[in-house]
């Protein structure tokens, strides 16, 4: 912009100054140009009234394009001065002093294994079902193929429900299910295959509080019933599931086992990440870790729902969100997930301390 | 199940290394928990020749020996065993040895005489119970060869985890034909040092009675499928030899006397559990397996009198019940260091019945974990020969007449027919025919026939009672070809059709909003003392520490809360979403609910400097406000109304679902109040809010003091307002202070609130908002008897 009419000169000069103004002297600058009376800016201003049409075509522009320019020079120098200021406060302020924190909730240790969990099989087309912790015998051991009285039994020690509600009347013996496997029978009485679910919950068993045992646990199960689902398939969700929950590398292993619902019935093992794989005293010097239960849905659990084992076939798996967590945060007691400490939970939960 | 290293190797015929042999165990099915190793490392013993023994001038149970260890010198050793002979091989402990239970051996005087080094027993070697004497070698090594080039490495001991459909693995054969078929080698039956008995004919086979050596046998019970039995006469009952003593030891199990070691011998080799009794105790003389008799008990061999179950299955003599079939032999009839006769009984008993008796007598023995995962019917007469010469080797005597095998009912070992096409449709991969055929003929299943009509008959051996359907060999065939060899390639699935459980989703969505507040999330145990009068009751909780199950959340949280005040933390904020239960009544299942609850107390938020020591602390207040937003959270629609000293939210019907307030709790004097709260977690359906257009045009601000009565709820006072006002543009009623005290008239408070007030269409004036103002003032002192401070 050019204010090259020669009266303007002094004021171009003094708007070329204004940037370096200090602080003190910017004020009484700005009156002597703009002051609503008396500024030099506002005078040549007011007297364009009295020039002739000619001349005020001349000077009008260039007057009103100086006082935006005043106007704007002021406010940046203004705001410039301002924020040196508050550097300058800023520095005498001890900046290494503690900050004000606000409290962070936390997840439960097992919450958060649960939920990864549960997303990983999400992806993997799953879906969440869920069922009742009082269940009955017909569902928690008969539907699921454990012939009655039999040793399988001994790895379900079960805590029945007593008196006025325990079931005694109608002949229905009320227990709190000791696997979320009922609830696989749940699903499969409620309609047709194809099943894909996932099921996390409380499971109860008769087991004393000790660092590596507790009277309640959860447990997250899966179940997959289709036509024409085999052991590939089995072997490959979990493989696909434990390279995504622990990682790319992870070894995995599946190894024979029993359990009366699944037959094939297997263990997966993965890699133990302490010792990569050499043996330590956490994996018993094997270098593998067990990490949960599976096999193909016994035929008799699908005849028991009314399915043809001969059309329809599936794979179920079982794990334990307590000890993948234990084995997970470096846990030395079980019972430390059943507490409400709070500087064990903001410690695993990344919160507040 | 134990399992020794040297008997397995006894079977395969070839050195195993227990890493090796567990890790091949555990690709089979039966992972080993544990290796324990047997016995001391023999390396700081060798084999020295007594030379020279004579009587101790000063005892007369010494002996001093002269010892050659093969060094060249030759040591004088005082020595109280009295199998020492001159000439002898024994153990030699050398000056500076270290025993196995830390003694040091030194140089030292015993009643007068240098001793020079020690003369082991086997005891002392670490190599069983045996201190009777020293431990005498039969070998031709040289005086100074190392014990453990004698007697071998320590044997090595495994902890095999067995499931339960396995009771093969439960002898050592069984997981030596596991081993085998892993390691492709074949496996046989180890040898009896010194066999005698051969001679002896198989047992008679009979119906359900017979005679055995004088002794009447019948079985009226049919729980006993099969009984084979001998009585052998003119035993000598005593220590056993050492290489039986070393077996047992090996797979965990002390040595008693040659008789009993013999039934625990074939036992733990053939997974048969067998029973001596002495047979000239038998009443009648008779042996009778049948029902037990009502209120009948007897002594078992721990001297602990038992009442039999009503219908167990008993052994009984003509007069008295002398077994609970399967579980425990009787005190009375027991082999002792006296008996001479034995009756050895072999049997098969339903697994059921040995179970229930062993449940209802609360006594689980080696023989009943054996018996109730079923023993091999079919497989028992090999056992039962095999006891009879062993007994005839260790333990003398003669078979009084023949031996007898009764059945009462004749049956076969299952055949099974299975499809090819039925192990691909379950493993998804063909397997070769003759692969197929390798991995059962590995089990010990004998295959009938070629497939010609699709089917394979497949006799399963007797051994293997799982195995009772196509299934199971299916199973069978995946295992033995290995896991490993099956592929692991993700196939085309169709995803669930399934929506979500809203619960989850709910519990998901209550979760993620605590957390957002600074909360903890806990897992309490839902077992709890003590709950309201609906709280269920457990029928065998482990203790009354569980014996309910909980009716409410908060209880359990303020426990938790004492347990961090105990832990001197006094900044305590948690909360958890579960299950609480309600008994329902008239025999049905209890009500099961998704509750949340919450306690806070100490500080409202970390302690900083600037607050200058002063330290606010959560109140009733915060409490609200978390309760508040737990509602919305969990109980959409739910409205929360004061009731006393504390808030209760209710659904729309009334119905209370929450509430809010103080918890009690033994607060320690340092510490601040606890509050907390809890509502019921409700599914449902969660729209998205709408958009609501934001205002267009400023809003106007008043604050008024106005002057309250004392007991006057302020909720009261803003409905007003908020009602009165929606025509004057009033947007909203905010409490802004409350000041109680001097300069008041009696009976009131001060509160102030601030009116917000805005039009959607246009600026208000200050006329406007004066004007709304000054009838606002009127309803309050009209409706309501309030009117402003200043006024
Ligand atoms: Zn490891």
């Amino acid at each position: 912009m050019s204010y090259e009419h020669p009266s303007l000169a002094p004021l171009a000069a003094r708007l070329a100054a204004v940037p370096t103004l200090p602080a003190d002297a910017l004020d009484a600058e700005e009156i002597a140009v703009m002051g609503r009376k008396q500024g030099e800016l506002t005078l040549l201003l007011k007297s364009l009234a009295t020039l002739s049409i000619e001349e005020k075509r001349a000077m009008g522009g260039a007057l009103n394009q100086l006082k935006q320019a005043f106007d704007a020079a002021f406010a940046a120098r203004r705001a410039e001065l301002a924020a040196t200021a508050a550097a300058v406060e800023a520095r005498q302020v001890d900046l290494t002093m503690p900050a004000r924190q606000s409290w962070t909730g936390t997840r439960h240790p097992v919450t958060l294994v649960v939920d990864e969990i549960v997303e990983i099989f999400r992806g993997l087309g799953f879906t969440v079902a869920l069922g009742p912790e009082v269940e009955t015998d017909a569902l928690n051991f008969t539907m699921l193929n454990f012939p009655p009285d039999h040793p399988a039994m001994d790895m379900h020690d079960t805590l029945y429900l007593g008196g006025e509600g325990g079931g005694g009347q109608v002949g229905e013996r009320l227990l709190l299910r000791t696997h979320t496997s009922p609830v696989q029978i749940r699903v499969m009485q409620d309609g047709p295959p194809p099943y894909r679910v996932v099921i996390p919950g409380m499971v109860y068993r008769n087991d004393a509080f000790d660092p590596s045992h507790a009277p309640a646990f959860s447990q997250i199960e899966g179940l997959a019933v289709d036509e024409g689902i085999t052991f590939v398939d089995l072997k490959a969700t979990l493989t696909h599931f434990a390279r995504r929950f622990l990682g790319p590398d992870t070894r995995v292993r599946f190894r024979p086992s029993f359990f009366p619902f699944t037959e094939p019935s297997a263990e997966m093992d993965v890699g133990c990440r302490l010792c990569d794989g050499a043996g330590c005293p956490a994996c018993k010097g094997t270098g593998w870790m067990e990490i949960l239960g599976c096999g193909m849905v016994h035929e008799q659990v699908l005849r028991n729902v009314g399915l043809d084992p001969e059309r329809w076939t599936g794979f179920a798996f079982g794990m334990g969100p307590q000890r993948i967590a234990m084995q997970r945060y470096g846990l030395p007691d079980i019972r430390l997930l059943y507490g409400g400490d709070m500087r064990f939970l903001t410690q695993v939960g990344g919160g507040t301390p | 199940m134990k399992a020794s290293r040297r008997w397995l190797e006894a079977f395969l015929r070839q050195p195993l290394d227990p890493a090796d042999v567990a890790a091949r165990l555990g690709m089979l099915g039966a992972p080993v928990d544990a290796i324990e190793q047997v016995g001391a490392d023999l390396g700081a013993f060798v084999v020295a020749q007594v030379t020279d023994v004579r009587p101790h001038p000063n005892a007369d149970k010494l002996r001093v020996t002269t010892v050659d260890d093969g060094s060249g010198t030759l040591w004088t050793v005082v020595c109280g065993a009295p199998n020492v002979v001159a000439g002898g091989k024994y153990p030699f402990a050398r000056l500076g040895t270290t025993m196995p239970d830390g003694l040091l051996i030194e140089r030292r005087k015993l009643r007068g005489e240098a001793s020079e080094g020690m003369l082991c027993s086997a005891r002392e070697l670490g190599l069983g119970q045996d201190h009777d004497g020293l431990l005498a070698l039969t070998t031709d090594a040289a005086p100074g060869t190392p014990m453990a080039d004698v007697l071998g490495a320590p044997d090595h001991r495994f902890e095999v985890d067995v499931t339960p459909n396995r009771p093969d693995l439960l002898g050592h054969k069984g997981i030596a034909r596991e081993l085998a078929l892993s390691l492709r080698v074949p496996f046989r039956l180890p040898a009896i040092p010194g066999e005698v008995g051969l001679d002896v004919p198989p047992p008679h086979r009979a119906g359900d009675e017979a005679t055995v050596g004088g002794v009447r046998l019948a079985i009226t019970d049919r729980g006993c499928a099969r009984f084979l039995a001998a009585v052998i006469r003119g035993v000598t009952v005593g220590p056993s030899p050492a290489w039986l003593v070393e077996r047992l030891q090996g797979a965990g199990l002390r040595s008693i006397n040659n008789v009993v070691d013999v039934t625990n011998y074939v036992m733990l080799e053939l997974n048969q559990p067998m029973h001596a009794y002495d047979a000239g105790t038998l009443r009648g003389p008779a042996v009778l397996a049948r029902t037990a008799r009502d209120g009948e008990s007897l002594v078992t061999l721990d001297g602990v009198t038992r009442t039999i179950p009503a219908g167990a299955l008993v052994i009984a003599d003509a007069e008295r019940a002398i077994g609970i079939a399967g579980v425990m032999g009787g005190h009375d009839t027991e082999v002792s260091a006296t008996t001479t006769d034995v009756f050895l009984e072999c049997a098969w008993f339903d697994p059921s019945r040995v179970r229930a008796a062993r449940r209802a007598v609360g006594l689980s023995t080696d023989a009943s974990h054996r018996f109730e995962r079923g023993t091999d019917r079919w497989g028992a007469s090999d056992a039962f020969q095999r006891a009879v010469r062993l007994l005839l080797t260790v333990a003398g005597g003669t078979v009084d007449g023949q031996t007898v095998d009764c059945v009462p009912v004749a049956a076969n070992p299952p055949r099974i027919f299975l499809r090819p096409a039925r192990v691909a449709q379950v493993l998804g991969l063909d397997l070769a025919w003759t692969e197929i055929e390798r991995c059962l003929v590995g089990i010990g299943a004998t295959v009938v026939s070629k497939p010609d009509d699709g089917r394979i008959a497949v006799d399963v051996p007797g051994w293997r009672p799982d195995l009772l359907s196509e299934i199971d060999l299916v199973e069978e065939i995946a295992r033995v070809h290995g896991y490993d060899e099956i592929p692991t390639e993700v196939r085309p699935f169709r995803p669930g059709a399934r929506q979500d459980d809203p619960a989850w989703n709910a519990a998901a969505h209550v979760r993620t909003g605590m957390v957002g507040l600074g909360l903890a999330e806990v897992m309490t145990l839902p077992m709890v003392a003590s709950g309201g009068p609906a709280a269920p009751h457990l029928l065998n909780p482990l203790s009354a520490e569980h014996g309910l199950l909980r009716d409410a959340i908060v209880p359990a949280l303020a426990r938790q809360v004492e347990a961090n005040w105990a832990a001197h933390t006094g900044d305590v904020r948690l909360f958890e979403v579960g299950t609480v239960f309600e008994r329902a009544g008239g025999g049905t299942r209890p009500i099961e609910r998704m509750a949340v609850g919450f306690v806070v107390t100490g500080g409202r938020r970390p302690a900083h400097w600037s607050d200058g020591g002063a330290r606010a602390a959560f109140d009733r207040w915060d409490a609200r406000g978390i309760f508040d937003r737990m509602v919305a959270l969990a109980h959409p629609g739910a409205s929360v109304q004061v009731e006393g000293d504390r808030w209760v939210a209710k659904d729309p019907a009334g119905l209370p679902v929450g509430w809010c307030g103080a918890v009690a709790a033994d607060v320690p004097a340092w510490a601040d109040q606890l509050f907390g709260g809890e509502v019921t977690v409700v599914v449902s359906t969660r729209s998205a809010p709408q958009y609501i257009p934001l205002p267009t045009y400023p809003a106007s601000v008043r604050d008024l003091a106005l002057l309250v009565g004392i007991e006057q709820p302020v909720a009261a006072i803003s409905d007003l307002l908020l009602q009165r006002g929606r025509r004057h543009a009033l947007e909203a009623v905010t409490v802004v202070d409350e000041y109680r005290g001097a300069g008041l008239p009696e009976g009131r408070r001060s509160v102030a609130v601030r009116l917000t007030f805005r039009a959607p269409d246009r600026t208000l004036t200050d006329a406007d908002v004066d004007q709304a103002i000054g009838r606002l003032r009127t309803s309050l002192e009209r409706e309501l008897d309030v009117t402003l401070r200043s006024s």
